[in-house]
């Protein structure tokens, strides 16, 4: 059953193969069996009994979208009476007093929370090494990270420890994760999903997506996490649309762009992989053609000022005062908010606080913050650009396959260089998908798609039936226990 | 004071908008509630929440910039005002820097010798109030209670204009009229409704370049505004001429010893890094909006006073006491309204009026005699039925709460005006012919003694006879 795909679950479900109990109870073993992957944080502790209840309103025949689906929640998403860390030992006494908009959405569609995932601190990293609670694991190979920040999502979802999960991406943060695990996740529009109760990294960029096995789960999650929502100013009022009628459309006609940037200097195998999916897309139909997004280098020096200087005000609320780690014996108020402070971020949070209060500090804000949101103009306005003759760019989703832990620990550039395809849709908004497409050495790589405003569904389209052609999806890593 | 130096004031004034909820959040806004008891999530900053405008804070704060001639900002975005402290849960303050919504302006004000001049207005901005940090009861720690923290303010920023402490309450008194005239605040300052921040320097007369100011924060009444600064005046002074400088600063104002005192440096202040608010996007405000929102103002308070002198025909005097709130103002025109007698009702409710209310210390929404009740006394001035002595009786009457219906009193206490010959003749007819000595005075001609026949009929009548036609009458009949 854990093999089977959400979608392929509820099917299950339904026909009574086996009860959301069962279900639910295999993914908790697993999870015990595999705690050294480090993917979860907590478990839920009345999973079991919603998992019963869940059940018993099948059998009395509700019938709503993803009733006894045990999902895992990034340890952003705050949750009613949860724990709610961000990976962060600011936060590892924080039991949040409601529910992010997101969580309640699943809820509400009848899906089960199985507990919270590890994740790089408050978001910020692409390896999950920053978190608190230790690195995460890739399930694939064991001294390679999952990636990041949503690393103990994608991992969970790779190690078959829940059907599906939640994750955030503000630079690629659902993306590259899902590619380093072999699992398919999508970052929809900015404002596509509410951001009320979703731990504030960098709020311009921020959005949440749903990881899965397959595009089909994706679109499900989707259409249940998606909406305007009252509570968020920026979500977005425009129509949701039910993403799984759009998944069997035909490919012929699709115009997809390959970016002439992004495959100059490519690494040779990455290079195979996007060619063996070409010819997939191919021969379903779709159209290729190269296009030019010639601002797209500039995309991650611009991501890193806008970022940490976003950042740098929404931490400051964890300042020791009202809830949160507070040091021992605060001589002052000043002692108070710097040792507070400085006792419970981890290195990688202080390195963007600190770069972002420079760059908006008093003679230095012209110089970056505002040149950063000028070529932020520029890359959205690239892709508008290019939109206006394709459906959809394909490219690499990261440079290489999942590296060893530890391997860009000292250089934080050379990680920041993680996200160089995936940070452009972020500072655009635009929504973008990474599908599983091959392997490199034994681990997983995976393709990206970037689509236009609000388009999730061709993105969606496109990976199901580059799915049912290719079957990079349905490879599950073999754990050792 | 020498007399050689100028005196520069600019006043930064705090309103708060009278919204039922928060500017950010939905917790109520309202004042004086046990601590934190206002304090939601979104007011306790808690992490992963977000803010959403209370649209209602827009009309107010577009009233006030019609109301000063400003330009009112077509598109209205927040930004971000970094800075620690306890009583500012997020770690910075949402206000408005780049975009302010109200651009520019100006308001007349009344100098002591009458003559008016006009102050400009640099901008009015929309933000956020912080919480109250309290430092007694906490045993060398501080309470932090988060009630106000959100409270939606409008602060008015005005240019150096003003050049004595008299000048700056003035200004700051006509701000205040006009935002509880416009409803734009309650205007309650000792609720905190309206704080000024005065920057004070001083200049040699007739030197371009301004000195060195201080601003001296959170003065929350008129009379501790005056005080504040004329101690500073008077301390900027003394540094000046003992050959000292004015150090930049940001000063409190002590109450109790009536003098201010440094706070912290402005040399070593934070920077604020402001940047744009990500959590809200910008608000375009159309012109239908400026136009429906103008459409809903009332006549404002420097129009109400042209109009009771020019078209009423009120003192100067009378038309600025009359105008001078809109809750006084509407009582008048209700009151003139019915009886159609401008200058009448400007005397009561100038006079017993106010006189009553002050005396009483009665707001004039509470007065005890209606603007209804005022009118129908007039009125029975007008036709007669009572005399203007008596009127006066009836209005205690109703100020007392003895009656709530001026015509009733009148009859049942039988009050009505003895007027007509048929009554008054045989009466004054009697007192002539009882005393034969003063008439003979009167004849001979000393017209003094009128004074003596008119008190003694209205003796007789209690003061109830028509003044005007006793003394007609006793002249006709002396003269007869």
């Amino acid at each position: 059953m854990i093999n089977r795909s959400l979608s392929q679950q509820l099917d299950d479900l339904s026909k009574g193969e086996y009860s959301s109990v069962e279900l639910t109870q295999t993914y908790l073993d697993r999870i015990e069996n595999h705690q050294s992957l480090n993917a979860y944080v907590s478990i839920s502790k009345d999973v079991l009994e919603k998992a019963r209840q869940a059940d018993q309103l099948r059998a009395a025949g509700e019938r709503k979208p993803l009733l006894g689906i045990p999902l895992a929640h990034k340890d952003i998403f705050c949750e009613a009476g949860v724990r709610t860390t961000a990976g962060s030992k600011m936060l590892d006494n924080f039991i949040s007093p409601y529910d992010s908009t997101v969580v309640s959405l699943l809820r509400n569609a009848g899906a089960l929370s199985l507990g919270k995932t590890n994740m790089d601190e408050f978001a910020m990293g692409s390896s999950n090494e920053s978190s608190y609670f230790g690195a995460v694991k890739n399930p694939w190979q064991v001294d390679r990270v999952p990636g990041g920040s949503s690393g103990g999502s994608a991992a969970a979802v790779a190690a078959r420890l829940c059907a599906a999960a939640t994750g955030t991406d503000t630079g690629g943060s659902i993306r590259q994760p899902a590619a380093f695990c072999g699992i398919t996740g999508i970052k929809p529009t900015y404002g596509r999903v509410s951001r009320w109760g979703m731990i504030a990294y960098a709020s311009s960029l921020d959005q949440a997506g749903p990881l899965a096995t397959t595009a089909e789960d994706c679109a499900l999650l989707l259409s249940a996490m998606a909406g305007a929502d009252e509570k968020d100013s920026t979500s977005s009022a425009v129509q949701v649309e039910d993403y799984s009628k759009f998944l069997s459309q035909d490919l012929k006609g699709k115009k997809i762009g390959l970016c002439v940037e992004y495959m100059e200097g490519l690494d040779p195998e990455m290079s195979r992989v996007i060619e063996e999916a070409i010819e997939v897309l191919s021969k379903l139909g779709a159209e290729f053609m190269d296009i030019s997004l010639p601002t797209s280098p500039l995309a991650i020096p611009a991501y890193y000022i806008i970022a940490p200087a976003e950042c740098s005000a929404n931490l400051s609320r964890y300042d020791g005062v009202r809830f949160g780690y507070r040091c021992e014996n605060p001589e002052n108020l000043e002692d108070l908010y710097k040792r507070s402070r400085s006792e419970s971020f981890g290195q990688e949070v202080k390195n963007r606080i600190m770069v972002g209060a420079f760059a908006l500090s008093a003679g230095y804000y012209d110089a970056y913050y505002k040149k950063a949101q000028q070529i932020r103009r520029l890359i959205k306005n690239d892709f508008l650009e290019a939109f206006k003759s394709v459906d959809a760019i394909l490219g690499p989703t990261t440079p290489g396959p999942a590296f060893k832990i530890g391997a860009n620990a000292d250089e934080p550039q050379a990680m920041y260089l993680q996200d160089i395809y995936t940070i452009s849709a972020n500072l655009a908004g635009l929504p973008a998908i990474s599908l599983p497409a091959g392997f490199i050495e034994d681990l997983p790589a995976g393709i990206q798609l970037i689509g236009n405003y609000f388009d999730e569904a061709t993105l969606l389209n496109l990976g199901h039936q580059f799915q049912a052609q290719t079957d990079w999806h349905k490879k599950a890593p073999e754990l050792s226990t | 004071m020498s007399g050689e130096w100028e005196v520069v004031i600019g006043l930064e004034i705090h309103v708060q908008l009278s919204t039922i909820s928060k500017i950010f959040s939905g917790s109520s806004a309202t004042f004086g509630a046990e601590p934190n008891t206002q304090a939601s999530a979104l007011d306790l900053a808690l992490p992963g929440v977000l803010p959403v405008v209370n649209e209602a804070i827009y009309p107010k704060a577009i009233a006030f910039g019609l109301g000063i001639g400003a330009n009112i900002g077509a598109r209205s975005c927040f930004d971000r005002k970094n800075y620690f402290y306890p009583d500012l849960p997020k770690g910075y303050q949402i206000t408005q820097m780049d975009e302010p919504i109200v651009l520019g302006g100006e308001v007349e004000i009344t100098l002591a010798d009458g003559t008016a001049k006009t102050i400009r207005v640099t901008r009015a901005h929309l933000e956020e109030d912080a919480g109250k940090s309290l430092h007694e009861d906490f045993h060398g720690m501080t309470g932090i209670d988060l009630n106000r923290a959100g409270t939606p303010l409008l602060e008015i920023v005005s240019e150096p204009d003003m050049r004595s402490a008299e000048e700056a309450v003035s200004y700051a008194k006509t701000i205040h009229q006009l935002v509880t005239y416009l409803s734009v605040s309650d205007g309650d300052m000792s609720q905190g409704s309206l704080r000024c921040d005065a920057n004070v320097s001083l200049r040699k007369k007739g030197a371009d370049a301004y000195g060195t100011r201080t601003e001296t924060k959170n003065v929350n009444s008129f009379r501790f505004l005056e005080a504040a600064i004329k101690y500073e005046v008077v301390r900027q002074t003394e540094v000046l001429e003992s050959g000292g400088k004015i150090t930049q600063e940001t000063r409190l104002y002590d109450p109790d010893k009536d003098e201010t005192r440094p706070m912290r440096s402005k040399e070593t202040a934070t920077d604020y890094r402001y940047f744009p608010e990500p959590d809200l996007l910008p608000v375009i405000i159309d012109d239908a909006f400026i136009a429906k929102v103008r459409d809903s103002m009332p006549e404002l308070p420097a129009q109400k006073r042209a109009r009771f002198h020019t078209e009423m025909g009120l003192t100067d005097e009378d038309s600025r006491v009359l105008s001078s709130e809109l809750g006084l103002a509407t009582y008048f025109e209700d009151c003139v309204n019915i009886c159609s007698d401008p200058i009448m009702a400007a005397n009561w409710v100038k006079g017993d009026l106010l006189g009553g209310l002050n005396r009483d210390n009665i707001e004039i929404s509470d007065s005890p005699v209606t603007a209804q009740a005022m009118a129908a006394i007039i009125v029975r001035i007008q036709d007669g039925t009572i005399s203007g002595k008596i009127a006066k009786n009836v209005f205690n009457a109703v100020w007392e709460g003895k009656t709530d219906s001026v015509d009733d009193y009148i009859q049942s206490e039988g009050l009505v005006q003895v007027s007509g010959s048929h009554e008054l003749e045989p009466i004054v007819d009697r007192i002539i012919a009882n005393n034969p000595k003063q008439a003979e005075q009167f004849r001979s001609g000393k017209t003094k003694v009128l004074g003596f026949f008119v008190g003694q009929v209205m003796k007789e009548t209690a003061g109830k006879a028509n003044p005007k036609q006793v003394n007609d009458l006793i002249i006709s009949k002396l003269n007869d």
